[in-house]
């Protein structure tokens, strides 16, 4: 019972966070918040890729070496043939077989 | 009912590349949902309701630590707060949306947002029907993609070790695919810095809202300097 309060919490947040900023703004957008609206997504991105490789052990093993090739195969991939799908996919098995079957 | 069709049409071809990245990453969920005791009624429930994918595998951790109401709320702000920066960005692009507009804003996550940011729609369709059915196609793939995951969880004949990285995957490739289309690459750079030197600074429990008031504070600076050069 306890599980269904903490997801309807998760949720009703995830939501109000959505809309906060409609009902700010709702007649009229500032030019400040315009502006950031069109600079903070490539920034936000950023922050989500470092966010992701937070729990990485430079200094022990496995040395972060599966994140980095497997990175490094999401960027090329995606850089040669610029299909998302495809750097995903390509990316996230090679990074399996990795930590599976070779480190 | 020609145009009608046209605009779906349209709108699946576009959602396609989430297609791939929300199964698996919904699959991870669903399985580790599934591990930790919660059937697919559960798993349905939160990519139905939360949707948003980061904050579903942190609180598959919530769940089973037993937290509370409040640390529940507050985990929610700090992992989901980048929603604000996403519904600043689209306050202009959906002012017209109508009756779509609740559920298009519910929908907001980082993919469908990287779909539909450069506020472009197919020649001939229904601008607002065709963002409402690439948010609609998406949420699917989502929920979809989690239930194969709770239900094929317990019986997939190989390892799912590692699979957790496609998240980081759909990033990359995001920010690779940002970084291709424009010249400007001061903010990306800025994203990844100052997150870093939070990281850093403040350790790897507590470096998310510092990276956003420090972003903000940067991308601030560097406007000023903008306007001022113009």
């Amino acid at each position: 019972m306890k599980s269904v309060i903490l997801i309807a919490v998760m949720s009703a947040v995830t939501i109000l966070l959505r809309f906060l900023p409609f009902l700010i703004f709702r007649k009229q957008t500032p030019k400040y918040v315009s502006y950031l609206g069109r600079v903070l997504p490539f920034a936000i991105i950023g922050m989500l890729v470092v966010y992701c490789l937070k729990d990485i052990t430079p200094l022990k093993p496995s040395f972060g070496i599966p994140e980095l090739l497997g990175i490094i195969t999401v960027a090329g991939m995606q850089v040669f043939k610029r299909n998302s799908l495809v750097s995903i996919l390509t990316g996230t098995l090679f990074y399996m077989v990795l930590v599976q079957v070779i480190i | 009912m020609h145009r009608y069709r046209y605009t779906i049409g349209q709108a699946f071809y576009k959602s396609v590349p989430v297609l791939a990245g929300y199964v698996v990453l919904g699959i991870g969920f669903g399985i580790l949902m599934r591990k930790a005791g919660y059937g697919v009624l559960w798993t349905a429930s939160m990519s139905a309701f939360i949707y948003a994918g980061s904050m579903q595998y942190v609180g598959v951790g919530l769940l089973t630590g037993g937290a509370s109401v409040l640390s529940t709320a507050i985990t929610t702000i700090m992992v989901n707060a980048r929603h604000l920066f996403y519904s600043i960005s689209m306050i202009d692009k959906y002012k017209d949306a109508g009756k779509y507009k609740p559920y298009m804003i519910f929908a907001l996550t980082d993919e469908t947002y990287s779909l539909l940011c450069d506020g472009k729609y197919p020649d001939g369709s229904d601008p607002r029907l065709y963002r409402f059915m690439v948010s609609l196609f998406n949420h699917c793939y989502w929920i979809a993609g989690s239930i194969m995951g709770s239900l094929l969880g317990v019986i997939l004949p190989f390892s799912t070790k590692g699979i957790e990285f496609s998240m980081t995957a759909l990033f990359v490739a995001s920010f690779t695919e940002q970084w291709l289309t424009t010249g400007n690459h001061i903010p990306a750079l800025t994203g990844v810095i100052c997150t870093l030197l939070s990281l850093v600074v403040f350790g790897r429990e507590n470096f998310l809202i510092p990276s956003m008031l420090l972003i903000t504070l940067v991308l601030t600076l560097l406007s000023d300097r903008e306007e001022k050069g113009s």
